[in-house]
């Protein structure tokens, strides 16, 4: 598990809008990579066209190349849903299946997919994603709760246990952690730094000091204004983009002295 | 090891995943169609067995479509205007009082109720109409024609069974009071609670903080409300067939024994014996009906549409 | 002009926080038992009825009220205390004919309420006695039929309006002629229903196929309306969250947002159902009457409870009184079905919204 992502000339569109214009970016497996830039540059954008999740919305399309361990994401005859199989997602707010159980949000993935499975195997799934998710010792006496009464935090760390259940390559999380208290936000980034062992995470953030704390390398989205199309500014290893970026934008980003 | 598995699996999954979605795409568009396409089949349908009453001679239609529509057009709206005029004030009152004025736990069952109410088949209103209003309504409309007979509605003679144009309106009214009720009361209900606590912050008593929050956010609620009743009062058959004794006279006089019908309780009281071109009047009469309830809720639509800007929901 | 507004002149008030004149608690019922009492001596001496003592103690009342209030507390409070008797008495006088309508139906209908009613038809009956089996029966049957067709016609379209239309050119056409069909009288969707039947069999056809038509044409926009509503209420993360773990768009749907929102489909769908099953005229036009138990919707007529109360009550035989005690039955019991019909639809919206503790 964990796979390579990398952009080529990366072009979204919105229609006839340019959304994201040329975006190139290697993103090395099992390391984790923090996306930052002011609202609306474009950085949410780039995180869902990665598992096609943006194709949701009426008119949009990609030019360029998108590969996952050198395989075309937007080939001819590649299924979106396939994609997301293998890239997982977690979103800004929690969002368990309010009609399932914490057992049956877990294994979610396979059970709306018509997975045959024995009861052990499933079992398995359900401990082994938990205990990934650091929720296992939390909720193991009631698994059959409706998953929504869970806290917030909880609830997060459930998306993210249903996330890994399905065994994906590449974990995106689009702002995991904005909803949530300080001390949740704390138990979902130690936990980010468990998963990259085994998965290549992308993770998109508007606070720069987590992008410090959880992630290896850093990218910087920038936008020149209101109607123009969001671009890659820099992209490098955590610790230079924010002590010494080579780009004039992203030291005043990270500093604080943005416009 | 388990991923290369899956893989594989999702591979040969892959082209049935599509076909679903297809399927299901398709057979969810289609259902739409068909409504386009049933709808069509009302409008072209009627028409086609109403043309014959359009092009028949004098000879099998004295006097021709119009003088045996015409009169029923006239009852149709009177019947659902009085309904309307008596209803809509009331209506407001009673959702008023529900979302305002009575107690929270009084107001939970009475909305149930009237919810109830809207349920009610109109056969049942029809025998109640007949059986209960129609000989109430006699001792009424002797002291209108005694008393206010100089008016033309209240001309008189009074009917000596009560089956008149008022108790119709009347039963008309009591059964789109719920339906009334019913909307204007989500809308009371939906009233920002920050323009009502503005209101009272300014000082204003109850009265004055409905009248200046609440009434004005509520208007187009009352407005589609108004119109849907409208609409089923105009539509409205049984009730009418029960009740009223018609004889094709055009008055505004209410109480007397001579009423002008309805289109809907007309077709009612003539389609199951009729034969021949009637059956095709009476056809070409009930599009005239589908077009006015059509321009009625075109209406309410436009008026909702416009004051929407004023209301101050956003 | 007595001032009900804010803009009462403040010239009379200087002091806005002057304590005004209040009157008790008890006051408004007080004067209510007064005029009652009054107005109780008046009647008796006059020899008017219960409905005008009713009528003078309200009109009464109100002016001693708005009066006594109008000079103890001010113009602005005796208004306010006006509209509150003015709302209270529009209330209490609607509520008076929509109860003496449940009164007599279940008065009248009460008579023939038995056993008789429910496992008897009208086969060979003349006089007292029979029954509403058949068209109780017919009742069903038909609008079985019509739930049956606009059941999963009204709910694709509302899925696919809400999942798939997304503003196209079709959906807004569906959701427009959706609002028409919502406006057709009842009595022309049943003559639609004819002239098709008419159109492909010859005329004069009556069964009960027909008459389901008619009503499907009647419930499927309220299906569509009462889905489509749901499926807007399911939030959009969820979708979301099964697209992102690789569900295909359609298993997303049935098992994601359908199941999310189940009990408010069913609701609305019982509710559709409860609307069209009172509906008399179209199935006077299109399925007509029978004096036996037919089970067959595509051989020729059948009873059903409302025509069959219709019919009772219009065309009576001699004596009459056998005739509408069965009419006023019939009408109490499509009552009764409609209010289960009600109470079923708000059980189940109580109990198959999402648990969350």
């Amino acid at each position: 598990m964990g796979k390579s992502v990398e952009a080529k000339d990366l072009n979204i569109y919105y229609g006839s809008f340019l959304a994201v214009e040329g975006v190139n970016m290697t993103i090395k497996p099992k390391t984790v990579t923090a996306l930052i830039g002011p609202s609306g540059c474009g950085k949410s954008t780039f995180l869902r066209s990665i598992n096609r999740m943006h194709e949701n919305i009426p008119g949009a399309r990609v030019e360029g190349r998108l590969e996952l361990d050198g395989q075309d994401l937007y080939g001819a005859n590649v299924d979106p849903v396939g994609v997301r199989r293998q890239i997982g997602m977690v979103f800004q707010r929690p969002n368990p299946f309010p009609t399932m159980s914490i057992y049956d949000n877990v294994i979610a993935g396979m059970k709306l997919n018509n997975k045959k499975a024995s009861k052990s195997e499933l079992d398995d799934t359900v401990e082994r994603s938990l205990r990934g998710a650091n929720l296992w010792n939390e909720v193991k006496d009631r698994l059959e709760k409706p998953g929504s009464g869970l806290s917030g935090g909880q609830q997060q760390r459930l998306c993210i246990a249903r996330a890994i259940a399905v065994r994906p390559d590449v974990l995106l999380m689009d702002e995991p952690c904005s909803a949530l208290d300080p001390i949740s936000t704390l138990a979902i980034e130690d936990l980010i730094n468990e998963l990259k062992n085994d998965y290549t995470i992308v993770i998109v953030t508007h606070n720069m000091q987590q992008a410090a704390r959880v992630s290896d390398f850093t990218g910087f989205f920038n936008i020149e204004g209101t109607g123009k199309p969001g671009k890659l500014v820099e992209l490098d290893e955590t610790k230079t983009i924010f002590s010494q970026p080579k780009q004039k934008a992203t030291e005043d980003y990270v500093s604080g002295r943005f416009g | 090891m388990t991923t290369t598995e899956v893989k594989s699996e999702q591979k040969a999954a892959k082209p049935v995943t599509q076909l679903g979605d297809r399927i299901f795409a398709g057979s969810a568009k289609g259902a739409g169609i068909a409504i386009l396409v049933v709808l069509a089949g009302v409008a072209s349908f009627l028409l086609i067995e109403a043309f014959p009453a359009v092009t028949a001679p004098e000879s099998e239609l004295p006097g021709g479509l119009v003088a045996y529509v015409g009169p029923l057009i006239f009852g149709t709206l009177l019947g659902a205007v009085i309904a309307l005029v008596v209803a809509t004030p009331a209506a407001v009152a009673v959702a008023l009082f529900i979302s305002h004025y009575a107690p929270r736990r009084l107001s939970q069952g009475l909305s149930y109720i009237v919810d109830l109410l809207a349920a009610v088949p109109s056969i049942v209103y029809g025998l109640w109409g007949a059986w209960t209003l129609a000989p109430l309504s006699v001792p009424l409309s002797n002291w209108l024609t005694d008393n206010l007979g100089w008016i033309p509605l209240f001309a008189g003679p009074a009917s000596t069974t009560g089956r008149t144009m008022m108790v119709v309106g009347l039963v008309l009214a009591v059964m789109i009071l719920p339906i009334i009720t019913a909307v204007a009361r989500e809308v009371f209900l939906q009233t920002p609670s920050l323009h009502e606590e503005a209101a009272l912050a300014l000082g204003a008593t109850r009265w004055e903080m409905i009248r200046m929050a609440v009434l004005p956010f509520g208007r187009s609620g009352i407005i589609s409300g108004a119109m849907l009743g409208l609409g089923r009062a105009l539509g409205e058959t049984m009730a009418v067939a029960m009740i009223l004794s018609v004889s094709g006279a055009v008055t505004f006089n209410l109480i007397s024994s001579e009423n002008p019908g309805t289109i809907a309780a007309n077709i009612a009281l003539q389609f199951p014996e009729a034969s021949g071109i009637t059956v095709n009047v009476l056809i070409a009469s009930g599009l005239v009906l589908f077009v006015i309830t059509l321009l009625v809720n075109m209406l309410a639509r436009y008026i909702v549409e416009r004051r929407r800007d004023f209301s101050g929901a956003n | 002009m007595t001032g009900t507004g804010l803009e009462a002149p403040a010239s009379t008030t200087p002091a806005v926080l002057r304590r005004k004149g209040s009157l008790p608690r008890w006051a408004p019922l007080g004067i209510l038992a007064a005029t009652a009492v009054v107005m109780a001596g008046v009647a008796a001496a006059t020899g008017s009825g219960v409905g005008l003592w009713a009528f003078l103690t309200a009109v009464v009342y109100a002016v001693a009220t708005y009066t006594t209030s109008r000079v103890v507390e001010g113009a602005r409070k005796a208004a306010d205390r006006l509209v509150t008797v003015i709302v209270t008495g529009a209330f209490v006088l609607a509520m008076v004919p929509l109860v003496s309508v449940l009164w007599t139906v279940i008065a009248q209908g009460w008579e023939r309420f038995d056993v008789t009613f429910f496992t008897n038809s009208m086969r060979g009956i003349v006089g007292e006695g029979g029954g509403a089996l058949h068209a109780i029966q017919g009742t069903l049957i038909i609008t079985g039929l019509a739930a049956a067709m606009s059941i999963p016609v009204g709910v694709l379209t509302a899925i696919y309006l809400v999942e798939y239309g997304s503003n196209s050119k079709l959906s807004r056409a569906i959701t427009f002629f959706v609002d028409v069909m919502t406006g057709i009288p009842s009595i022309v969707a049943g003559l639609f229903a004819y002239a098709l039947f008419t159109l492909l069999l010859g005329p004069g056809v009556r069964f009960g196929f027909v008459g389901a038509v008619a009503l499907t044409v009647l419930m499927i926009p309220i299906v569509v309306r009462s889905t489509e509503e749901m499926l807007k209420i399911v939030p959009n993360e969820l979708r979301e969250a099964a697209f992102a773990l690789g569900v295909p768009k359609w298993r997303t749907i049935l098992k994601v947002v359908i199941p999310t929102t189940a009990g408010g489909i069913a609701t609305g769908i019982t509710l559709a159902i409860a609307r069209v099953i009172g509906e008399t005229a179209p199935l006077l036009v299109t399925v007509g009457l029978a004096t036996g138990v037919n089970l067959n919707p595509f051989d020729s007529r059948m009873a059903t409870l409302p025509v069959f109360s219709y019919y009772s009550y219009a065309t009576p035989g001699v004596p009459r009184d056998p005739f509408l005690d069965r009419a006023w039955t019939a009408a109490l019991v499509l009552m009764l079905i409609v209010m289960i019909l009600n109470v079923v639809a708000r059980l189940i919206s109580r109990y198959f919204s999402p648990k969350t503790r």
